[in-house]
């Protein structure tokens, strides 16, 4: 776990460096460090500097509180590329007292302070880089109007000794669209404001600030040491400034990159020991930049779409993992056509088109999903637990979410949960009904606001959970389905008639005999039909072989049979004769016997005929014409008795 | 050759039977279910069309707000500033339906969104609409031709139409239960069971619960009942059918808000009364014919027809009385123009206007029933042979859907499982016949092969013939004098069942002999045999082909197949996001009707009219202000706190059912209200266009100019792709109205209106000239932030 961190930590910090070039001061004393009170009243676009004088104030007198430590070097890049602002904070701090300081107070005035979203402080020993944690704190002694920040330094600084410290701050909301509303043809200027020294609660020695702009520069604050090349605009160096030195810096310019706030982002991750991580994110996006006014053209859009809607985003781009699939972007009203997605193995890019340009002002919400494998994310812990290894932030570029949620959804069943993250977020506990669950699923939720992307940090759910539970859903539907079936068995078997005595009742048992009875006599005649048809090849033996014997016997026993038979069709056909329910097929059944009988007697002649012309040893075609007539009849008689049988066994 | 075996084997063959049925219908509801999935898998899983989005819109509330909650539910959402009472104007049968399903699944915590119940209640239902034709055509005419009809239900284009996944309207379940009413009332005729005729009184709620084509049963039992006592069929079993269901299923009708005591005042029930009285002086003409001696009865008959034709007279008169001296002779509208064609297009514009309410063209039929055209009337030949009770219903049914159909191309719908009841007997007794006379063939041959004439043949069909024969007309002159109405029933029974049993074993291959009269040549049955897969092949082809080109599409989301691939049209949905995330909560939004349900559900903002046309005055007050010019129009708007007014424009993709084109509705809807409004104005020398040639009037409404605004701009000439043309009007301003939103391909364009001016002091000429320079202030003023 301890790895992972580290990763991050490495991965951030050169990350900071590469983006922020390094800049060359001069070394320069700037003796005007005096500040021009403005009123501010009329200037609606920044309040801060109102405070910001009241604070030096305060800030003077006590300067002299903790003057054992000095800023020697503070080099500021203040990026304003993107809607969220990034200053990089390059300082050399000497302790010039007596004492070893453990700690180094960063000061931020309040008005800066309500719009940071983070604030890391990285410190390089040689060649191995850390974070140093950085915690608000409130001294005492110390103007009120700031926000203060402390370092803690990994080792004591001794006096006479300088530690390098970068210090990245990020934030949001600082840019002021001014003129608030433009139409959809003008360019989006903003407004930031700065304090053009570094505030400290140390004197600095030698300081210098440079903005990184965008493109076009309306105007900027005048000074004498200050110059603009190409997009960027440095101001300083300044030597020798005392504590909480002020003064204020605006710059005017031209930005048109997507101001893409996420008003809030429900975050949820689900986790399926079947393998799979499914992530929903549900988007609440809106432009925060100069509100659009006078409608929205789309002939002029159309004809010159980066004109004429310059200051609107089209389109958003998200960095999924690597391997994640069945992504899907929808919103309320149905799936989002306009999207594409491409990947390779390091990682997927989705890009998105919201259903219409995002002007300023203009809102919409839509979902994404994705799943992801989830060895790529679940790994086994020390004492038989399990964790979770996801990125917290949200996986669109450069986009400010002002609420954000993630909600962890363990499996149902998973216990002793906790949670790691590299920074404070509100942490509560819900339970989710999903999928045939009985308990639910307990929920991890994890809330922060202000979110940028340098909060794509991975954070960790580590909890407890038995594979055994995970059966447990697939038994239960067998065993659902199972008694299903068992239900259906026993209601087919078991006679659930309320009254046995009623009429229906006895009605309906008596139609069973019947129809018992009637397979019963079927079988019988079936046997019939068989003797019939021994008899019938007996006959075509005698032809071919001229053994009479045999075939006298086989008459024999034939009779025996029909007459074993017919006793035992009696008592059946008696029975059906006292049955009022059989009535329908009696006549059938007597029609069958009658015919039956002809049949029987009609074949013994034939047979006696053929047996005794064999005995005559009279010629095949005089027997054939002998009994030509009886055959006819014995046909017909068959098939009768057969359409009989049919018309029975259909009842 | 007949053993011993063959006990064991037939109960066998029994069970092997029944199973296999059982898995034959368990596929064919598969195949209903699959073969609606086209939409979804090619398109998307989503609401298709108007109606179906009222629908979701209720089950959504439904399932929020619980029921009690439904019946009470006052929506503002819509015809503002009347607001509609959804709980008792609407059909609830859908929606609770599919609201219970959505429950249950989330009672065993199956997480279904309500969209996802939606999209699939209507594929679901098919499949139950498939077995309860099965359930049907059994009592009809047996097993295998309830399998046939079922299977030929199961993929029948006319209802795939309504019922592809998403497709969720009304029609999606009440098919299912039309058939399952018409189920239940033949086997309660064939069975005389109180116990079927309470179910089916119930059936028979859950059809008026869902839709409004329940008058179709309620007067088409009563016909039957009509035919079967004229015919002289009336039995007790007839009267268990009907009496019940009248009475049952009048109270239960009543029970839903939206019919009430329409259930028995309007003239659509009245039939089924007369009926009720009719069969009941029938039943006590029986029972006194029972009791009496013939030439008493003949007396008494006398006597009671004389009187009893004067007393009905007076009824009679006083009834036609009552029923003329409503306006409406007491029907309502879309009922008159059932029964008169032409009613409709005469009187009721609103009504005209929908062209599912057009009579359908010959091609329609082709298209929804294909092959079962020309396999209906085998099928009723075969439903005479003979003429049961449960036959002769099949036939009416069939025959009076056929009527409807040709009025109205939506009772297409009712049309279609009719036509599969009646294919599927069709095909099944071909089938009988067909495979009977080659199996006898076959068997024939073997046996001769054994022995030795192979000249038996023609005696042994000879005698075959003649005792089969004897055996039917037996059985049937024995049935009649029967008298003890126990053992009729039984024999009824059992005769049905022969019949059914034997049906059901024709396929499977036995060794027993057949004893049908009629034996076709061999080669001639397997000729016919294989033509009729065939056509059944065809068949199958065309539904599918059905399902998945013609009927899939969503018509929110449009697709075009274009030579660098796939093109999605999905402006709809653009302009309703829009809506929905950029203006007030409580912005009113002005559209055609067509769009009023689309608006409320996906936009979620309050519209002036929709697809509920039960105001015809407000419909025509919004079809006269699209017909006005700009100011006379924001006039309108503007008095019905309109903020945006949303056209459908087609012209530059080429979409042709766009709001041009159903301008001339507006017109006349508009006009039917508002006399100022003349279609004659629109029309230059009677023909509707848009081009140079057009009218002043037309070119100046507000429909054109919001259609057409700045569309010049795009090609330089404004050509018109659905029209063909250039627009006669090509450069103009708007005055009264701005755009604030037009979707990627132009399909939805969207003004909004703009604030009253400031009175300026002086002279009107004044303000007039002053009227160009303000707008653009006044422009400025109105950003007064929609959006924030």
């Amino acid at each position: 776990m301890i790895c992972f961190r580290l990763q991050q930590i490495f991965s951030y910090h050169e990350r900071e460096r590469e983006g922020f070039r390094a800049f060359a001061v001069s070394l320069s004393i700037d003796s005007n460090s005096t500040f021009t009170p403005i009123d501010h009243r009329s200037d609606g676009m920044d309040r801060r500097l109102q405070f910001a004088f009241v604070l030096l104030c305060l800030g003077l007198l006590s300067s002299t509180a903790r003057s054992d430590l000095v800023v020697s070097k503070a080099e500021r890049l203040v990026d304003l590329n993107s809607h969220i602002v990034r200053v990089l904070s390059k300082l050399k701090v000497e302790n010039e007292g007596p004492d070893d300081v453990s700690e180094v107070l960063l000061a931020l005035p309040d008005a800066q302070a309500k719009n940071l979203a983070a604030i890391r402080t990285f410190y390089s020993d040689g060649k191995l880089g850390f974070v140093l944690p950085t915690e608000p704190i409130e001294p005492k002694g110390m103007p009120s109007d700031v926000t203060y920040y402390s370092i803690a330094l990994p080792k004591k600084l001794g006096k006479g000794k300088t530690v390098s410290l970068d210090v990245l701050s990020i934030f949001t909301r600082s840019l002021k669209p001014f003129p608030e509303e433009i139409t959809q043809a003008e360019s989006q200027l903003v407004v930031y404001t700065d304090n053009m020294y570094y505030t400290s609660p140390y004197p600095v020695k030698y300081q210098s600030l440079v903005f990184r702009l965008p493109g076009r520069v309306e105007s900027y604050t005048k000074y004498p040491k200050v110059e603009l090349v190409k997009s960027e605009l440095r101001y300083g160096p300044f030597e020798m400034q005392p504590a909480f030195s002020y003064s204020p810096v605006v710059v005017h310019f031209e930005n048109n990159n997507p101001f893409a706030v996420a008003n809030e982002l429900v975050r949820e991750i689900e986790i399926s020991h079947w393998g799979n991580v499914r992530v929903t994110e549900q988007y609440t996006i809106s432009h925060g930049g100069a509100s659009l006014k006078n409608g929205f053209s789309r002939i002029e859009y159309q004809a010159r779409p980066y004109m004429r809607g310059a200051s609107s985003f089209r389109v958003l781009i998200a960095k999924l993992p690597a391997r994640a699939h069945s992504v899907y972007y929808r919103d309320e009203i149905g799936n989002i056509s306009t999207s594409h997605l491409w990947g390779d193995s390091q990682r997927t890019q989705l890009e998105i088109e919201p259903r219409f340009p995002i002007f300023g002002g203009w809102k919409t919400t839509f979902t994404i999903g994705y799943s992801l494998p989830l060895h790529d994310f679940l790994f086994e812990a020390d004492g038989g637990k399990r964790v979770l290894n996801m990125t917290f932030g949200c996986p669109l570029d450069e986009v400010l979410v002002e609420k954000h949620i993630v909600k962890v959804v363990l499996p149902e069943g998973s216990k002793d949960i906790t949670v790691a993250t590299l920074f404070p977020t509100k942490q509560s506990e819900d339970v989710k009904y999903s999928h045939l669950d009985i308990l639910g699923r307990p929920v991890v939720v994890l809330e922060k606001d202000n979110v940028v992307p340098e909060h794509n940090l991975y954070f960790q759910v580590y909890y407890k959970f038995n594979n055994i539970s995970l059966l447990s859903e697939p038994m239960m539907l067998i065993v659902g389905i199972f008694l299903l079936f068992v239900a259906c068995i026993v209601y087919m078997h078991t006679d659930l008639a309320i009254s046995k005595t009623s009429s229906s009742y006895l009605e309906k048992l008596q139609w069973e005999e019947v129809q018992a009875t009637v397979q019963h006599i079927k079988n019988i005649f079936d046997q019939y039909l068989a003797a019939h048809d021994k008899l019938e090849s007996s006959l075509r033996d005698l032809s071919r072989s001229g053994d009479v014997q045999s075939c006298k016997a086989a008459r024999k026993a034939a009779d025996a049979q029909f007459k074993e038979l017919a006793k035992e069709l009696k008592p059946l056909l008696t029975f059906l004769q006292s049955c009022s329910q059989a009535s329908s097929i009696l006549p059938k059944i007597e029609e069958l016997v009658t015919k039956e009988k002809e049949m029987q007697e009609k074949e013994m002649a034939k047979h006696t005929t053929v047996v005794d012309c064999f005995e005559k040893k009279l010629g095949g075609k005089d027997i054939e014409s002998r009994i030509a007539s009886q055959q006819q009849k014995l046909t017909s008689l068959k098939q009768e008795v057969e359409s009989l049988l049919d018309s029975i066994s259909e009842i | 050759m007949a053993t011993s075996k063959v006990e064991g084997s037939s109960s066998l063959r029994h069970a092997f039977g029944g199973v296999l049925s059982v898995f034959i219908l368990l596929l064919i509801g598969v195949v209903a279910f699959s073969i609606r999935l086209f939409s979804v898998i090619k398109y998307e899983s989503v609401i298709h069309e108007f109606d179906p989005y009222f629908n979701y819109r209720v089950t959504q509330f439904l399932s929020k707000n619980g029921i009690y909650d439904f019946w009470n539910w006052f929506d503002d959402r819509t015809w503002y500033p009347l607001g509609r009472v959804i709980g008792g104007t609407v059909y609830p049968g859908l929606t609770l339906t599919a609201g219970t399903m959505w429950k249950l699944a989330n009672s065993l915590n199956i997480p279904l969104s309500v969209e996802t119940v939606c999209v699939f209640t209507a594929p679901i239902f098919s499949a139950f609409a498939a077995w309860a034709t099965y359930l049907l055509t059994k009592e009809v005419k047996g097993t295998g031709a309830g399998i046939t009809a079922a299977a030929i239900l199961a993929m029948v284009p006319s209802y795939i139409s309504r019922s592809v996944a998403g497709s969720y309207d009304n029609e999606a379940v009440a098919i299912f239960a039309l058939i399952f009413t018409f189920y239940l009332y033949i086997k309660t005729l064939n069975t005389g069971s109180l116990f079927y005729a309470t179910l089916n009184s119930l059936a028979y709620f859950y059809m008026v619960c869902s839709w409004g084509g329940y008058t179709f049963i309620i007067n088409l039992i009563p016909m039957h009942v009509l035919l079967c006592i004229v015919t002289g069929r009336y039995s007790s079993r007839l009267y268990i059918a009907y009496a019940p269901l009248v009475v049952l299923g009048t109270l239960l009708a009543a029970l839903v808000p939206v019919v009430g005591f329409n259930a028995v005042m309007t003239s659509e029930h009245f039939g089924s009364f007369l009926v009720f009285i009719i069969i009941h002086v029938v039943a006590l003409v029986y029972y006194i014919k029972g009791i009496l001696t013939p030439r008493l009865f003949k007396v008494a008959t006398t006597l009671v027809l004389t009187v009893g034709i004067a007393v009905c007279a007076v009824v009679v008169a006083i009834l036609v009385a009552l029923v003329a001296s409503s306006p409406t002779k007491g029907w309502s509208g879309r009922s008159l123009s059932l029964l008169d064609p032409t009613y409709a297009s005469k009187y009721i514009p609103i009504i005209a206007s929908v062209s599912e309410h057009q009579p359908p063209t010959w091609p329609s039929y082709f298209m929804d029933i294909n092959v079962l055209a020309f396999l209906v009337p085998a099928g009723i030949v075969a439903c005479f042979l003979p003429l049961s009770d449960a036959s002769s219903f099949a036939v009416l049914y069939l025959v009076t859907s056929v009527y409807f159909s040709g009025v109205m191309v939506r009772l297409m719908l009712v049309l279609a499982p009719a036509a599969c009841i009646m294919s599927g007997i069709a095909l099944s007794e071909a089938f009988g016949v067909l495979t009977r006379s080659m199996k006898f063939h076959i068997t024939k041959y073997f046996e001769c092969s054994h022995t030795e004439a192979p000249a038996k043949l023609g005696e042994s069909t000879s005698t075959e013939s003649s005792a089969p024969l004897e055996n039917m007309t037996k059985s049937d002159t024995t049935e009649k004098p029967e008298v003890a109405r126990k053992e009729k029933v039984a024999r009824r029974k059992q005769k049905k069942e022969k019949e059914l049993t034997e049906n059901a074993h024709v396929k499977p291959v036995s060794a027993k002999k057949e004893k049908r009269p009629l034996v076709l040549p061999l080669e001639a049955s397997i000729v016919s045999v294989f033509l009729l897969i065939v056509l059944g092949g065809l068949y199958v082809l065309h539904c599918v082909w059905a399902a998945a080109e013609a009927y899939s599409a969503p018509s929110i989301v449009l697709t075009s197949h274009s030579h660098d691939g796939l093109h999605v049209f999905d402006d709809f949905r653009e302009a309703y996001a829009w809506l929905r995330h950029n203006t007030e909560v409580d912005d009113k939004v002005a559209s055609w009707w067509d769009y009023g349900y689309q608006t409320t559900a996906m936009a979620n903002r309050t519209v002036i009219v929709d697809n509920n046309t039960w105001n015809n005055t407000h419909i025509a007050t919004v079809g006269t202000a699209m017909s006005s010019p700009e100011k006379a129009a924001w006039e309108i708007f503007n008095s019905l706190d309109v903020k945006y007014v949303l056209v459908v424009f087609g012209g530059l993709v080429g979409y042709p059912s766009d709001d041009i084109n159903k301008f001339l509705w507006m017109v006349r809807i508009g006009g039917g209200v508002f006399p100022h409004i003349k279609e004659a104005d629109y029309l230059k020398d009677g023909q509707y266009r848009v081009d140079a040639q057009a009218t002043h009037t037309m070119l100046n409404c507000l429909m054109y100019k919001l259609s057409y605004y700045r569309f010049v701009e795009t090609d330089g000439k404004g050509f018109d792709r659905v029209r063909r043309y250039e627009i006669g009007k090509k450069h103009f301003k708007l005055t009264h109205f701005e755009e604030v939103f037009t979707t990627h391909h132009w399909m939805v364009r969207i003004y909004k209106l703009k604030p009253q001016k400031n009175r300026i002091r002086g002279k009107s000429r004044k303000s007039k000239l002053g009227s160009k320079s303000t707008s653009s202030k006044s422009g400025g003023m109105t950003h007064k932030n929609p959006w924030n």
